[in-house]
């Protein structure tokens, strides 16, 4: 009986061994002479920003599948590995890291909420991996260090010009601001809306606060409807929004709404119905628009996911694959250092436009201004940055 | 002063909500001495359920609403049954601790096959009663889901005080909370009892599920934690076991948490809803309608 227990030990132990041989091995050799690129990407396919994840994901698949049928890039094929962090604070950091030791990336794509971006901005500057976010828009989740980009505009840009769409635009002198208190987007778009706004004339009148995953807004709601605002600016994602605004006027508050590119998502309108009348957001690009680049990128959007139209989200997580595509190309490496400087020296035609890196990481670009009408999302206008 | 009456509206419209599920906390108190942290999850599923239901009727009437609210409690009293029959009663003889951690157990369980069964991310919920808003004098504003709220509940409640006080089963359920022992020795069967008294609280707390979703119209599985503990607290705050304390804390709560977040402290709420479970086990334990119980040695 000793015997055969003995037996087996070693029989465990070597076959341990083999394993972590093998292991070694495969980690070792991909990084050089494989045959793929392997890029990473953690996105909230699930969860409560699962609209936003699922959008840019699908914007990120399409691109690196065109990219694989015209050939890959230096001759490879681009590997995606991708993972969902269930839009839960903590998983991206688990994840990013895991995508950097185990599967040995060359490059990290992600994520749309500032929060997570960030989290996962502090690993991918320690270990010099080039992290590309396709909409994050907090000022600080490129300012983490050199090797953080993002392909979108910032929300000091996107503050300002709600200011200005407040004050010109909906005409509104008073306005109550309703902030999600544990996500950085939202108290990053809050601030730089409120500096230009008041600087242009506007009071803020009163500013009530919630978390998000919150269900009743009803009594911060009360609170602003007894400031009689002329319109009531919410920096929040669309969950929360469509419960908002529905709430707003449940309570009989009918002046304006309106927010920035968190809000942008079919689950809104599914939310909130016909109370988004009178409601208007900002965001980084739209279907609508006809220009050639657009609708090159929109039709190929439709061929792939049964005519789902794409979203600013997926227009996004597109061009994130394509600066990072270029930029290996230019390199000529896919080395971290090489591949980091290619980046910055970005300037690309892409579904949102010309994306160009500045000297901040960030990509300024045009904004549009969306309504909503008769349950539809409707381009309103383009804002130059 | 408009804001105050729209507050206390607001406030006592949440608290109807967690008074329904305060009271399947504190009636399996009553008659099992422990907490059953699943209760919250049967809130959840009684909010699916009304989700899934609404598909088979295209158009919302109040019959309809009806039907779907009395469906879901229906389904949730067959599972708040399930689940005693299965994970509570072969602990019956058990330390309450054991038990207790099995209630954990089925919660987490029940959180994780919601993942899995209707998917992680949040559902809009349709409109289950036709919705209207009507504005009293003074600029007050009440949803009529609000108002479909306080009705259902105080039916619901009247319904239960009825049951409790006036039925046989009722007062088998009060027999069985003085003593167990005592009750079976009389001829009182007190599975069956049990199993009754699970049944009643879940179909509460289907009711709770569905007038919170109908309030606040985006559900998920892990929707039953928040409003689930707090109303917990309001079942410890009126004195644990004690059906009109139920009640009467989850009103206290509704109140003091939407006052709260209509406030500067906003972020403070839940916070502040917690510290009161905290003063009151520490300056009055037996909650405020409670009768302290003393150890027999």
């Amino acid at each position: 009986m000793k015997n055969w227990r003995e037996q087996l030990f070693w029989a465990a132990t070597l076959s341990c061994l083999v394993w972590a041989a093998g292991c070694g091995k495969g980690g070792n050799g991909t990084g050089a002479a494989a045959d793929t690129i392997k890029v990473g990407e953690f996105a909230s396919l699930t969860g409560k920003e699962a609209a936003f994840g699922q959008s840019s994901h699908k914007g990120t698949m399409l691109a690196v599948d065109q990219i694989n049928a015209a050939g890959g890039v230096l001759g490879k094929k681009i590997d995606l590995v991708y993972e969902d962090d269930q839009s839960k604070p903590g998983e991206s950091a688990t994840i990013v890291k895991k995508l950097i030791s185990r599967d040995h990336v060359v490059a990290v794509l992600g994520e749309v909420a500032s929060g997570r971006s960030l989290e996962a901005a502090r690993i991918c500057q320690e270990n010099k991996i080039p992290q590309i976010s396709p909409s994050s828009t907090n000022p600080k989740v490129t300012e983490t260090g050199d090797y953080i980009f993002r392909v979108c505009f910032t929300d000091p840009f996107q503050g300002k010009l709600l200011a200005e769409f407040g004050l010109k635009t909906l005409n509104a002198k008073r306005v109550a601001v309703l902030t999600d208190v544990a996500s950085a987007y939202s108290v990053g778009l809050a601030d730089y809306f409120k500096q230009p706004f008041v600087a242009g004339g506007g009071t803020i009148i009163g500013e009530q606060k919630y978390s998000g995953g919150d269900k009743d807004f009803k009594a911060q709601l009360t609170a602003i409807k007894a400031e009689n605002p002329d319109a009531i600016f919410v920096p929040g994602y669309y969950t929360e929004v469509g419960l908002i605004v529905l709430q707003a006027r449940q309570l009989g508050i009918d002046v304006p709404i309106f927010g920035g590119d968190g809000w942008e998502a079919p689950e809104l309108i599914q939310i909130a119905g016909d109370s988004l009348k009178n409601t208007f957001y900002s965001t980084h690009f739209s279907p609508l628009k006809e220009t050639a680049e657009v609708q090159t990128f929109v039709k190929a959007f439709q061929a792939k996911y049964n005519g789902e139209s794409p979203d600013a989200m997926g227009a996004l997580g597109y061009d994130s694959v394509l600066v990072l595509a270029d930029a290996i190309k230019r390199a000529g490496t896919t080395e971290s250092a090489k591949l980091r400087d290619a980046i910055a020296a970005t300037d690309i035609n892409g579904a949102t436009g010309r994306t160009k890196i500045d000297a901040h990481r960030d990509a300024p670009k045009a904004a549009v201004i969306i309504t909503v009408e008769n349950g539809k999302f409707k381009f309103l206008r383009d804002v130059q940055p | 002063m408009i804001e105050l009456f729209q507050q206390i509206i607001n406030g006592l419209s949440l608290g109807a909500i967690y008074a329904l599920i305060a009271l399947g906390y504190t009636m399996v108190y009553g008659v099992l001495r422990f907490i059953n942290f699943a209760h919250s999850e049967v809130f959840m599923v009684g909010a699916f359920s009304g989700y899934y239901l609404a598909r088979i009727f295209p158009h919302q009437t109040i019959a309809t609403g009806l039907v779907i609210l009395a469906a879901s409690m229906a389904i949730c009293a067959v599972l708040g049954v399930l689940i005693e029959k299965l994970a509570y009663r072969p602990l019956r003889n058990r330390s309450t601790l054991t038990v207790l951690i099995t209630a954990i157990g089925v919660s987490l369980l029940l959180q994780n096959l919601g993942q899995v069964v209707f998917g992680p991310n949040p559902k809009a919920y349709p409109a289950l009663f036709p919705e209207k808003n009507i504005l009293l004098p003074g600029n007050i504003t009440v949803s009529s889901n609000q108002i479909v709220v306080l009705c259902v509940t105080i039916a619901l409640l009247w319904v239960l005080h009825y049951i409790v006080t006036k039925t046989r089963i009722g007062i088998a359920m009060r027999a069985l909370s003085f003593n167990p022992t005592a009750a079976s020795l009389v001829g009182i069967n007190n599975d069956f009892v049990i199993s009754f008294t699970f049944a009643l609280g879940s179909a509460l707390a289907a009711a709770g599920g569905i007038l919170y979703a109908l309030n606040y119209p985006s559900i998920d599985p892990l929707m039953g934690t928040l409003p689930g503990l707090k109303a917990f607290v309001a079942a410890v705050l009126g004195g644990i076991g004690n059906l009109p304390g139920a009640a009467l804390g989850a009103l206290i709560i509704g109140l003091v948490e939407t006052f709260v977040r209509g406030s500067h402290w906003s972020t403070y709420t839940d916070a502040i809803v917690f510290s009161i479970l905290i003063l009151i086990l520490l300056f009055r334990p037996a909650g405020l309608l409670g009768k302290l119980e003393t150890e027999k040695v």
